[in-house]
């Protein structure tokens, strides 16, 4: 199998670029707006709506009517207010949410070639490019899925690997089984919100046994203006199967919040393993905090077989508001929850991020990797939860938390909390808070390493262990991403 | 044949946090010397090697410093680097998480691009690395650790001696390398100096003992007190301040000025 590295460059270099412009550019290159027609429903939300994005996707009843429920519920919700967020007002009628390129493409050769182009300069392979990359790409515009590459090859072994709207018709059963499971619809205020009017996303399914032949991949891209987008993933792995996933996100630049609430789940069987991993790349806002995107997503993966295996590993550079918290619920017995993560804000960003260990089964372990990184006016907080039930015989957890501040109006947050139900549990937690320091700079100046290229290298080297847990692809473009958003934060 | 000035410092003066440490030092090193500069404790040793490097907080009131017949003090950190001025530090700081190999693979790249020329790919330069390490008798292990990180006192000096071989300047500042070394150590550093002299490189020898002269043994010693250099001599200068320590120059310097 070909494994040759895909280069995700975020800029197409084989284009020749204006230099001011693209100096200007520099700070969020992938700040572009496509200009194709796209179709939206109008801003607002009601019932009707969320029949209306339904009856677009011809979904059957149980899933129109799932999605009322849910819908219903969040009726009754109000959005959390415990995280260290300054969250403006959110207008929910303000927001449009559908909103998919005209000319919907019946397969990938009908694809809207401004589209495909998006991609290439974003460096997803959506044609052959893939099969040299050896990674299956489902692409999300906007609301809606545009094409899913390597579908007839990973067939051949099993594999579904779809948009979700597509496997709400071709798999409903599997959906129907899984759909909810780990993330319950009245799970959070967001979460309700993306069940009502989840437009698409993505859909993977390994059977018993099979080890995914490749790794699968999502680009996620908003386009439009005033529109939200939730996506819904959902990835089971049956017994013995493993899978790694790799999740990209950006945004164009522009001075409003755009809502991104999404929702993922993962299922792992007995000794199944899955790995999700995630370079988190939307529009950050500008230096004066205006604009950006809202990422307020609930990811959560349940070892529900015993000897199964979910990984997480997330680079989040991108978003003006960050609120997230991976997290896995290990059940059976045996299993094992890890999550690995580095998390900058600079300029005005705000991250409240981290992750929950829940162990349920005996002999669970969980391991948890968090590097904050914060600049300018950028707070970082890390929230963790490592909880032990009582049944959780010989279950332990191993916490290293590091924060790195690079400048003096920065902060940096930590929230463990621990219950323990269990007096046998060992639960191991360690913290550190660092300065890049002026020594550190100088020693590599002096070197004849420029100061820019010294803060990268240092910050670099604080991630490195993070960083090992990506695909090698993913921890060349994570390294570029910390690169570029760290631009003009020293000095 | 002629030898040229390489480093002229004319009556310099430089303040660290507003107090006056130099105070009119002047110092001129033609290629292919070794200079020693002691003196007691406070006397602006470290201070000098800094402002040569160009470290921030480092304030220069007076005086000027031309090296190769440009002024040194306009140019920054890494310009200086990438002009040939290397500083072993007295402390050298640990950088977790870079690896030694890529970070000496960045500092030499990113001197030969500011100078003009080609830069390294992996292979050369580990070709390169294996010959230093060789004739400086090191472990491969120093190339896989991270900057210093959990590295010995005597580790952290050998890894700047390592360093200054791989990059090969001509202006080569040791401030107190010698501090806290073993005789192995030390010796190493020696060797390490002594393999580099050449008739294009010249080298600035910080030190407090006279002890590392002895394998080292330079040009020119001067005495540095009170931020002025107050006596230069050969060699046999800095046998006599072993003998009789410093405080001989202080009086001396004292009934020059009464």
């Amino acid at each position: 199998m070909a494994t040759q590295p895909l280069e995700i460059e975020i800029v197409d270099e084989s284009v020749p670029v204006d230099v001011v412009a693209d100096a200007l550019n520099r700070r969020y290159d992938a700040g572009f707006v496509t200009d194709i027609e796209s179709e939206s429903l109008p801003p607002g939300l009601d019932e009707g709506v969320v029949r209306a994005i339904s009856a677009r996707k011809d979904e059957p009843e149980w899933m129109t009517q799932w999605r009322l429920a849910a819908y219903r519920h969040w009726l009754t919700m109000t959005p959390p207010q415990w995280a260290k967020l300054k969250i403006g007002p959110i207008d929910f009628q303000a927001i449009s949410y559908f909103s998919q390129p005209k000319n919907r493409p019946k397969s990938l050769a009908e694809v809207d070639p401004k589209l495909l182009e998006t991609y290439d300069k974003l460096g997803v392979p959506l044609h052959e490019r893939a099969k040299l990359a050896g990674v299956a790409v489902d692409a999300v515009f906007d609301s809606v899925s545009v094409g899913t590459t390597f579908q007839k090859e990973l067939a051949a072994v099993g594999v579904v690997f779809s948009s979700m709207s597509e496997a709400v018709r071709t798999h409903p059963e599997l959906v129907r089984k899984y759909l909810g499971s780990v993330v319950p619809v009245g799970d959070n205020y967001f979460a309700a919100l993306n069940s009502a009017v989840f437009s698409d996303g993505s859909f993977v399914f390994i059977p018993k046994g099979v080890r995914c032949p490749m790794e699968l991949s999502t680009y996620f891209r908003i386009n439009a203006g005033h529109t939200g987008q939730f996506e819904r993933t959902l990835i089971v792995a049956e017994e013995g199967a493993s899978v790694s996933y790799l999740e990209g996100c950006t945004a164009p630049m522009r001075d409003e919040n755009q809502l991104h609430a999404a929702v993922v789940e993962l299922v792992a069987l007995d000794d199944a393993k899955i790995k999700y991993s995630t370079v988190q790349n939307w529009y950050p806002g500008d230096e004066n905090g205006v604009g950006g995107i809202y990422n307020f997503v609930t990811k959560r993966g349940d070892c529900r077989g015993a000897r199964s295996r979910i990984v997480w590993t997330q680079v989040e550079t991108g978003s003006a508001i960050t609120w997230k918290y991976p997290s896995c619920v290990l059940r059976g017995d045996d299993s094992t929850g890890e999550f690995h993560s580095v998390a900058l804000t600079h300029h005005c960003q705000q991250a409240d991020t981290g992750t929950k260990m829940i162990h349920i089964g005996k002999n669970t372990k969980s391991k948890i990797v968090s590097k904050g990184i914060s600049a300018g006016r950028g707070q970082n907080t890390y929230r963790g939860l490592v909880k032990v039930e009582k049944g959780a015989e010989g279950a332990r957890n191993h916490t290293q938390c590091d924060s790195l501040l690079i400048g003096k109006k920065c902060g940096a947050h930590t929230f463990p909390y621990i219950e323990v139900k269990n007096p046998g549990a060992i639960v191991e937690h360690e913290a550190t808070t660092s300065k890049i320091s002026d020594d550190q700079l100088f020693y590599c100046r002096a070197r004849g390493i420029s100061e820019e290229d010294a803060v990268s290298m240092i910050v670099d080297g604080f991630c490195k262990q993070v960083f090992r847990e990506l695909p090698m692809e993913f921890a060349v473009e994570a390294k570029k991403l910390l690169e570029v958003s760290l631009e003009g934060a020293v000095g | 044949m002629m030898e040229t000035t390489m480093l002229k410092i004319e009556n310099l003066h430089a303040r660290v946090a507003g107090k006056e440490i130099l105070k009119g030092l002047s110092l001129e090193v033609k290629a292919g010397e070794v200079h020693a500069i002691m003196g007691p404790n406070g006397a602006g040793k470290s201070t000098l090697g800094n402002v040569l490097a160009g470290r921030d907080g480092y304030e220069v009131t007076q005086g000027s410093v031309s090296y190769d017949g440009k002024n040194l003090l306009e140019l920054p950190p890494e310009a200086r680097a990438a002009a040939g001025v290397f500083l072993a530090f007295q402390y050298p700081v640990e950088i977790p998480g870079v690896n030694n190999t890529y970070f000496l693979r960045t500092a030499l790249n990113a001197q030969r691009k500011a100078r003009g020329e080609a830069e390294l790919d992996s292979m050369q330069f580990l070709k390169r690395v294996r010959e230093k390490l060789a004739v400086l008798h090191l472990k491969d292990e120093l190339l896989h650790r991270a900057v210093n990180e959990g590295f010995s006192g005597g580790e952290k000096k050998r890894n700047e001696i390592f360093q200054m071989a791989l990059l090969e300047p001509t202006l080569a500042i040791l401030d107190e390398t010698d501090s806290g070394l073993d005789i192995d150590a030390l010796k190493m550093v020696a060797d390490g100096v002594n393999a580099m002299r050449s008739s294009e490189r010249a080298f600035l020898v910080i030190t407090h003992y006279q002890r590392l002269l002895d394998y080292i043994v330079p040009d020119v010693v001067h005495v540095l007190a009170d931020g002025r250099i107050v006596e230069s001599g050969d060699a046999s200068l800095a046998q006599k301040l072993e003998d009789h320590g410093y405080a001989w120059i202080a009086e001396r310097k004292l009934a020059g000025a009464a």
